[in-house]
């Protein structure tokens, strides 16, 4: 055996700064879900085909006034939810599946280092989603109203909801399981959350469950600012703040990292 | 070399519900190689796993490089490169952006380019991780523990699979990096493999080291071995024998094909070589049979197949 070293390899170790660790992170978590056909279907092609639809054919009654403006809010709010939930469920659970967490917890990134960047991957995501979404509603003809800080603060408060439940998912079903349930999930949200069909097409007790959903409380919110130009929608905000913390701590509780 | 231990494991014990996978298990690991051997479900993967940090201890306690390695993770994770079993890379990833992402994590990396070089992954271009083949997904893992510029690597069977070709490039690899003073842990199936590289071997069954040593050691402790030679037919092995050791065997087998048996060592070479001058015999096609690691591996772990 060689005694004598080239110096190559000798060791030099140490942790990158944090912020360049969770920037790189983030960067690659949305490279891989920009690159991934099945992800870009569920977060842009779905979204935007179903607001240039039902804006453009009137297929559902949407009340009075420009479907586009009772459209938009619902779409925006599906956006959210097929990022930061189905997205992140499916991402996460064949990350887990295949060995990246569990590799990644043994790198200098810290474990809330790596939430933290998942996080500011579906944000990112997220505010391309928006960018796209409502230049397609100008496009199609939408006069949104109201405070955008509500706006914001319902996104904020909606994709922390969405992604405690997609975590949850992720961490403790398998990623097959995780797969067929995110998709089935989204689905039945879309139909029955109010982001296309208007909540009050459902039956009285029906509407009562509903309307306790996040994807509900989120696009009911998001229509009462940009279609009705109200002012804080505290009750929308309140049912998405009790789904955001208890999703995020039950997905803290039981998250499996293998 | 440092004289510190790079790994002191102390009555680790481990259990998976009922299943106790390890069982009491006591290793120190010196700077420099140590292969972990052991048949399937031995143990191995989970004493390296709860050295990783992976898993905590039932009871006992394991130091990797003078920390604890769940307690003091965020100290440890910086200084240790690990390569799992399998998998570790999103499946949409290229190898040279894997490879690049894990460098971003540290402060002084290797160069990536000259690595990817090395291990033969530049010919993987824009092939995603799931469509790389078996041999070239092993050598990504085993650069990404080697990226950082670690003091200590953790390789879980690192040649598992792998070509001729690639299993020598990885061991080419782990020697220069024993040379430049980085401590390796590998857990092996291959008997060859742990006596090319090895410093230490640690046989693990059944949760607990039965046996650890230079591959040197190993082979000559325990496993008696054996001396051949060819003379006359019908030599007196009755005086042969009482020059002998007396713990020696030694028989005619055939007609002028002699066999002692007993610890072969140069004054028992000598004795048998000063025998047959005595006599005036020529021994011809002398040779000495020593146990191979994987002779030595079977003698203690046994022959039946495991799970």
């Amino acid at each position: 055996m060689t005694t004598v070293g080239t110096g190559v390899y000798t060791p030099k170790p140490g942790a990158a700064p944090l912020s360049r660790m969770i920037a790189a992170q983030a960067a690659l978590e949305t490279k891989m879900l920009l690159r991934n056909g099945e992800q870009l279907l569920l977060t842009v092609v779905i979204p935007t085909l179903l607001l240039v639809l039902f804006s453009s054919v009137d297929i559902v009654d949407t009340g009075a006034g420009q479907a586009v403006d009772f459209l938009t809010p619902g779409i925006l709010a599906l956006a959210v939810m097929s990022t930061a939930f189905t997205g992140q469920a499916i991402a996460t659970g064949f990350e887990r599946r295949y060995g990246v967490l569990k590799r990644l917890a043994s790198s200098p990134l810290p474990r809330w280092g790596l939430m933290t960047a998942k996080t500011v991957s579906v944000l990112v995501t997220e505010v391309l989603q928006v960018i796209l979404l409502t230049v397609i509603a100008f496009a199609l003809g939408w006069s949104p109203h109201g405070n955008p800080l509500a706006v914001v603060l319902l996104l904020v408060l909606g994709t922390a909801a969405f992604s405690g439940l997609g975590l949850l998912m992720a961490g403790t079903l398998k990623a097959e399981a995780t797969l067929a349930a995110a998709n089935l999930v989204f689905l039945l949200l879309l139909v029955g959350g109010g982001v296309i069909v208007p909540l009050d097409k459902f039956p009285q007790g029906a509407q009562d469950v509903l309307g306790l959903l996040p994807i509900s409380a989120l696009s009911d919110g998001l229509r009462d600012v940009l279609q009705h130009g109200a002012g804080m929608p505290w009750g929308d905000l309140g049912i998405l703040a009790v789904w955001a913390v208890a999703g995020l701590a039950a997905a803290g509780t039981f998250f499996r990292w293998e | 070399m440092r004289s510190e231990p790079v790994v002191q494991v102390q009555g680790l014990v481990k259990r998976y519900g009922t299943k106790t996978a390890v069982d009491g298990l006591d290793l120190v690991a010196e700077a420099g190689v140590t292969a972990v051997l052991g048949p399937n479900g031995a143990g191995k993967t989970t004493t390296v796993e709860t050295c990783e940090g992976y898993r905590r201890p039932d009871s006992g306690t394991v130091r990797v490089l003078g920390l604890d390695p769940v307690r003091q993770a965020r100290d440890l994770h910086p200084r240790i490169g690990v390569m799992l079993q399998s998998g570790g890379v999103y499946s949409g990833a290229r190898a040279d952006e894997m490879l690049r992402h894990v460098a971003k994590l540290h402060a002084n990396p290797l160069d990536v380019d000259t690595l990817i070089e090395r291990l033969g992954l530049g010919s993987c271009g824009r092939t995603t991780y799931r469509r790389l083949s078996g041999g070239q997904q092993q050598r990504l893992a085993l650069a990404m523990a080697v990226v950082g510029r670690p003091e200590l690597v953790f390789l879980d069977e690192p040649t598992a699979g792998l070509d001729p070709q690639a299993r020598h490039a990885t061991w080419d690899l782990i020697r220069d990096l024993r040379a430049d003073g980085v401590s390796v842990i590998l857990t092996t199936h291959y008997m060859e493999e742990a006596e090319q590289l090895a410093d230490d071997v640690a046989i693990i069954d059944a949760g607990r080291v039965i046996a650890h040593g230079s591959p040197e050691q190993l082979c000559r402790g325990g496993a008696e071995n054996t001396l051949r030679f060819v003379g006359r037919p019908g030599l007196d092995v009755g005086s042969l024998l009482k020059a002998l050791p007396a713990d020696c065997s030694a028989a005619e087998l055939t007609p002028g094909s002699y066999r002692v048996v007993g610890k072969v060592d140069p004054q028992l070479l000598a004795t048998v070589a000063s025998w047959c001058a005595q006599h005036g015999v020529m021994p011809d096609r002398i040779s000495v049979e020593r146990h191979t690691l994987e002779d030595v591996f079977l003698e203690l772990t046994g022959k039946e197949l495991r799970s």
